[in-house]
């Protein structure tokens, strides 16, 4: 292409512009540098499949942003550190009292920030809709078999992002350095302990020494604030590139095939959808977060190794794992000077371990099993793969069995049951209630699959009369404009969208075309 | 494309515009958009109040109820136009197959292979010398500082509390206890006299002091000196994960931690009676000197807290 005079007049300028304006002379300086202009257009022409489904990795995503951001203003006030002073600040129950530096600077940015409760819980409160979404974004994806190949990648990287941001999670809570949050890093120290040959070596590391050493909260805090985010950070991107470049997995049905994507394209319809989604995932975390108080740490009190709150629970993604703990039988194993102990190893090292593995290893095993190495693009529907939907409403079920056990000091105040018995019900249940759940789901897949070929698509009204005689009988209604109605046949993405034509030229066909 | 003489007229892509394809999904599409601009100015009204709340620093609710009504029907607004004013589609899109060609698989495949051939297995013993390099380098120049530099090593830490022969027993604000003090069924967190405030080491040195009864406890064979005029003690640390064992239920004479539910009965020697708890919280043997004040006969005869491998 020859060199273009740069323009000297104001005429000169707007005819170099043609017919685009401004819009086509920076998509020119762009493209001439960066070569935007084809990869741009397939970009605002990419087809996000239209289904409910699909939004709920968007909350997650969207969570994360909230996190982002509500925690950069959180960083300006908080003091990771555990230096001991005197309570001088807006709390005044508080005055006088012994407290680290990043327990007062919590309760601080909480009173005399402004805006900062508001910052802080719904940090808090973003975490845990982070968390949520991204388990129910799995389970979609799971029993929709999305995992498939090509998939598989993206489905690790989707677990390591769990496996982080469970991690941060527990991080994050623990850094105010209130009671509850205290109590969770003792017992973190005791899971690292409890590991064979390394664990006593690794949490000294951790925790510079002997438990509570003065560094633990330093270091937490820039795991918490710069590494797991970053990590965080660089594989969503990695999730989203896979996404793209994999193109959306979809439902069949409605033209819906192995070789396209059928829905909306990127610009302008599912950004502005998006966007607002966006905006109203926000706005549901800034109403939990204006509205629904969580973790108020001034009542908790600052953490002392001494001393103990009752009913003491972790944030919920935490709490299988301390079901866990607390329903295992007390085994400990002692020979050649040497001690295991089983009771925290197992249920805190070892069951997790493997409960990761498992997920991780899934599209590995179902290959295994199946003998299916085909590309899919297309969703099953769970009823259709009944080994795989039960294998998932087990594993689901055994999580919420373990979540109800970490509350059996609460059932049983609640219940008014002698405690023995709860944790007796929970040893039972845990071994029990995944199997039959499975076993339940599994049968009702079968069932639902005699349901015929138009299960699931929208049935037209019936009016049903019973005589005097006690007889029913069903009327077929007149069809509604909307039932049954055509679906149009899809079509590739125009590049004029708007509704009405502009003066540029079209001729009797309705054809556009653009002259200069 | 920034220069015009070459740019003929041309047609960009073939839309009909009476194609259903691009009209808008809503129904009355009037009516669409009268009701996203209420809900536009609905988000606005609530960002303004945020505004104003935030300037008169109103309290932390009003904050939240403005700002998330305001960003829910700016939102709520954004999404229903592209659901109803926007083309409703449905629009396709072609999935090409991401696998390369055969040959081109081939061809890096065998360029790895080939090249790898010629430049590196015939100078074996200079990828030997390269790998034990990168090795020691892993090993001393990450490995040792990223570790070890992190914490000292565990030695006798664990094992090792404050607790001496002749120890004075001390509460949070260092008082020591006299034998009188104490009704049976009371309770005091305890540490060395000297270590009550020392954060470094209270974790460990914590122990739980009960007056159990008015006359001597023998919690096991063995003890019979232990808990001089009822008064026995505890490492508050529980065996299971750690946590100060806090809770004391008078009644049944149990301790009980909060965070597991372990329980320890003082009369037999904070046997656990319930709960995860594998082992007895260790017995601090205590005696009373001269001046009526408790003091420790010795340290703990084991070490306290969960258990590890080295224990």
């Amino acid at each position: 292409m020859s060199p273009v005079p740069i323009p000297r007049t104001k005429r000169e300028a707007t005819e170099a512009r043609g017919p685009y304006g401004r819009v086509g002379q920076i998509i020119g300086e762009l493209d001439d540098r960066l070569g935007v202009a084809k990869g741009g257009r397939t970009f605002l022409d990419k087809i996000f499949p239209d289904h409910w489904s699909f939004m709920l990795g968007e909350i997650a995503l969207y969570s994360f942003v909230v996190l982002i951001a509500t925690g950069i203003f959180l960083t300006l006030y908080y003091e990771p550190s555990q230096t001991q002073l005197i309570y001088h600040g807006a709390y005044v129950p508080l005055r006088g009292q012994r407290v680290t530096a990043a327990y007062a600077s919590t309760v601080d940015l909480s009173f005399s920030v402004r805006a900062g409760l508001l910052m802080r819980q719904m940090h808090h409160w973003a975490a845990d809709v982070f968390l949520g979404s991204i388990v129910i974004h799995m389970a979609r994806i799971f029993f929709t078999g999305a995992f498939r190949k090509p998939r598989e990648l993206n489905w690790t990287i989707g677990m390591t992002l769990l496996v982080l941001s469970l991690s941060n999670g527990f991080i994050g809570y623990s850094l105010p350095d209130d009671l509850i949050s205290g109590t969770g890093l003792r017992i973190l120290f005791s899971i690292v302990l409890s590991i064979p040959f390394v664990g006593t070596y690794i949490a000294f590391f951790l925790f510079g020494g002997n438990y509570p050493g003065t560094i633990i909260i330093d270091r937490l805090y820039i795991i918490h604030v710069l590494i797991l985010p970053a990590i965080i950070a660089g594989l969503i991107g990695a999730h989203l590139f896979l996404l793209v470049r994999q193109k959306h997995t979809q439902f069949p049905g409605g033209g819906r095939t192995e070789d396209n994507v059928i829905g909306s394209p990127m610009y302008p319809t599912f950004m502005a959808k998006t966007t607002g989604y966006l905006f109203m995932v926000t706005a549901a975390i800034t109403l939990l977060g204006g509205l629904a108080q969580i973790n108020p740490i001034w009542q908790f009190g600052q953490y002392q190794a001494d001393k103990i709150s009752y009913a003491v629970q972790p944030d919920w993604y935490m709490g299988w794992l301390d079901g866990a703990l607390r329903i295992m039988p007390s085994w400990e194993f002692t020979a050649f000077g040497h001690t295991i102990p089983f009771v925290v190893l197992l249920p805190s090292v070892v069951f997790p371990g493997l409960i990761f593995t498992l997920c991780y290893a899934w599209p590995a095993i179902e290959r295994r099993f199946t003998g299916d190495n085909e590309i899919h693009h297309l969703l099953d529907r769970p009823r259709d793969r009944p080994k795989r939907t039960a294998a998932g409403a087990a594993m689901i079920a055994l999580m919420f069995v373990l979540l109800g056990a970490s509350a059996t000091d609460v059932l049983a105040n609640f219940f008014q049951v002698s405690l023995n018995e709860v944790l007796w019900t929970f040893r039972i249940l845990v071994l029990v209630v995944p199997p039959l759940v499975g076993i339940f789901v599994w049968r009702i897949c079968i069932e639902m699959q005699g349901g015929g070929a138009d299960i699931g698509k929208r049935k037209r009204a019936v009016l049903m009369s019973r005589s005097a005689t006690g007889e029913y009988t069903t009327v077929p209604t007149a069809p509604q404009p909307d039932d049954e109605h055509d679906e149009l046949e899809p079509i590739p993405v125009p590049v004029h969208i708007d509704l009405e034509p502009s003066g540029n030229g079209s001729d009797d066909s309705g054809v556009r075309t653009v002259t200069r | 494309m920034t220069d015009g003489t070459d740019h003929q007229p041309m047609p960009i892509d073939v839309a009909n515009f009476d194609d259903p394809h691009l009209q808008v999904a809503a129904v009355d599409p009037e009516r669409a958009e009268r009701a996203i601009a209420v809900y536009f100015f609905i988000g606005m009204v609530g960002m303004g109040v945020f505004g104003a709340a935030y300037w008169q620093n109103w309290k932390p609710w009003t904050l939240g109820l403005s700002l998330g009504v305001g960003l829910f029907f700016i939102g709520f607004g954004l999404s229903a136009w592209g659901k109803y004013l926007m083309p409703q589609g449905p629009f396709t899109e072609a999935r090409h197959a991401l696998h390369s060609s055969l040959a081109e698989r081939d061809a890096i495949a065998a360029a790895l292979t080939e090249r790898t051939g010629v430049v590196v297995r015939r100078r074996s013993m200079l990828l030997g010398l390269l790998g034990a390099g990168l090795g020691i380098f892993g090993i001393a120049g990450l490995g040792f500082p990223l570790l070890r530099s992190l914490g000292p090593l565990p030695g006798k830490a664990l094992t090792k509390t404050n607790w001496r022969k002749g120890s004075l027993l001390v509460d949070g604000n260092g008082r020591a206890i006299h034998r009188d003090e104490i009704d049976p069924g009371g309770l005091v967190t305890v540490f060395p006299a000297g270590y009550e405030n020392n954060d470094a080491t209270l974790a460990i040195d914590q122990t739980v002091l009960i007056r159990a009864q008015t006359g001597p406890l023998v919690t096991e064979p063995g003890r019979a000196t232990w808990a001089p005029d009822g008064y026995v003690a505890y490492s508050k640390l529980c065996t299971h994960a750690g946590c100060p064992v806090g809770l004391y239920e008078k009644e049944l004479r149990l301790l009980v931690c909060p965070c597991h539910q372990s329980m320890f009965n003082i009369d037999n020697g904070a046997v656990p009676q319930f709960g995860p708890a594998p082992r007895p919280l260790p017995q601090l043997p205590l005696y009373i000197d001269e001046s009526g004040f408790l003091r420790s006969q010795s340290g703990f005869d084991q070490p306290v807290g969960p258990g590890y491998f080295e224990r």
